[in-house]
């Protein structure tokens, strides 16, 4: 079975560092993990900012799923929104 | 040829660069670039003029960060920058080297990186971390951190890391073993009789003397101290310096007697420049005697504190001297430290000053 296309919203602090990436972008997965290397296919090294080696979301990157917090293994339903956060952190 | 100095910042918020002509009188400040991420450490390869920053974000973990324009323009990666599956991911880049072609980066939780392509993509260093040490090392107040990243300009298998609070630690067969170099640094904060231990020191700065890459100075969390044998033995020299707390220390370029330091007034007093007053405290007699270093630095009411890789000398003649306070302020010396001016003020916290000289 083909996976589904899912549309990713990005934060701008992440587009920054990757000169050209949109802040919405259309992507076939099943997973959010799917989503992350999808991302990595067009824009080498996205995945590491936003996952860790464990591997998992890293900790100040809020991945939401339909409006539910997500982790790497969930699923996405055909047509899902994938919205990607930077959490409130720094100071 | 006319040449122009770089002063490489790297602050809590992104990196910045203050450049001058060889007259070092007035600065110029550029920056913040890197997205005001924050970086440990700025360093200039000065084979090649690249300028690489290595840090970490909050939300976007470890990179480091390259320009070759002098930081006209900038690109990130941390390709092979991580641990394994399953093992505590790597926080940040605490610091940098470039030495025969190679670029090292140590990170947080410790170990060590090695870039053969410019800083694209790396390569663990895995020895150092299956050191039968490791389980043992200590976490330092900035975190179990690998800095003090000194290749052997001679001899290119041999390299030196810090390890805050494992201790200094060498290889002389790049990278594959490792053993520890302590011995004579001592551990206050241990009990009586175990104030000596083989690891586990608290090593703040390492730096090498100019031409002779066997004599090392420290600064410890205990201490200042230094090494003829290349760190087997280290020997007391803070005999005549205000306190034996400090974190940066920085060689002259040329003479490997003149050593700089910046002792701060003690690890639970505050840890800001003693009664108030800034000083840079040199030798010239490879740490028997000391020299303190006032003249445009200011002498009441200072109560900045120096981190461990905020210190740098530059490579003209006369040696210029740097150093970048917590508070932001960059001041700067043209005459091997006799007399200081602020080169800048108002900037993030100051985390690294290094410096880069390139014909104008």
């Amino acid at each position: 079975m083909s996976a589904t296309t899912v549309t990713v919203w990005l934060p701008a602090a992440l587009v920054a560092l990757f000169p050209g990436a949109p802040r919405q972008v259309e992507i076939e997965a099943d997973t959010v993990d799917d989503v992350m290397n999808g991302l990595n296919d067009r824009w080498p090294g996205m995945r590491d900012r936003l996952c860790d080696s464990t591997p998992r979301i890293r900790r100040h990157i809020n991945v939401f799923v339909d409006g539910e917090r997500a982790t790497l293994q969930t699923r996405l339903p055909p047509g899902t929104d994938v919205t990607v956060l930077t959490a409130i952190s720094g100071g | 040829m006319a040449q122009k100095v770089l002063v490489l910042l790297g602050t809590k918020k992104g990196a910045f660069i203050l450049e001058s002509d060889g007259a070092r009188r007035t600065w110029e400040l550029r920056g913040p670039f890197c997205e005001t991420w924050p970086l440990n450490h700025v360093v200039a390869d000065p084979n090649t003029g690249t300028i690489y920053a290595g840090g970490g974000n909050e939300w976007f973990g470890p990179a480091v960060w390259k320009s070759d324009d002098l930081g006209a323009t900038w690109s990130h990666s941390s390709e092979g920058l991580s641990y394994p599956a399953g093992e505590e991911p790597v926080k940040s880049v605490w610091s940098l080297a470039a030495g025969d072609g190679a670029l090292y980066a140590g990170v947080e939780p410790a170990g060590l990186f090695r870039s053969d392509d410019g800083g694209q993509s790396w390569t663990h260093v895995k020895g150092l971390r299956d050191h039968p040490t490791r389980p043992d090392w200590q976490p330092g107040g900035a975190g179990l951190i690998l800095h003090s990243l000194i290749p052997d300009p001679r001899d290119p298998q041999r390299l030196w890391v810090g390890i805050s609070a494992a201790g200094v630690f060498h290889t002389a067969d790049g990278g594959d073993t490792w053993e520890p170099r302590n011995q004579g640094t001592r551990c206050d904060y241990l009990p009586e009789g175990q104030k000596y231990p083989e690891f586990g020191q608290c090593v703040h700065s390492i730096a090498m003397a100019a031409g002779m890459s066997d004599r090392l100075y420290q600064q410890n969390h205990c201490g200042m101290y230094r090494s003829d044998d290349g760190g087997k033995h280290w020997q007391s020299i803070e005999n005549g310096l205000p306190s034996s707390f400090g974190f940066p220390a920085a060689a002259h370029p040329r003479d490997p007697s003149t050593l700089y330091l910046l002792p701060l007034n003690g690890d639970s007093a505050g840890r800001y420049v003693p009664d108030g007053k800034a000083a840079v405290w040199r030798s010239r007699d490879g740490g028997d005697s000391w020299q303190d270093l006032r003249e445009g630095l200011p002498q009441q009411n200072a109560f900045f504190g120096v981190l461990r890789q905020a210190m740098a000398t530059d490579t003209l003649d006369r040696a210029g001297v740097y150093f970048g306070t917590g508070s932001g302020e960059v001041y700067a010396s043209a005459d091997e430290g006799d007399t200081w001016s602020c080169a800048a003020r108002h900037l993030p916290a100051i985390l690294s000053v290094e410096t880069l000289v390139v014909d104008a």
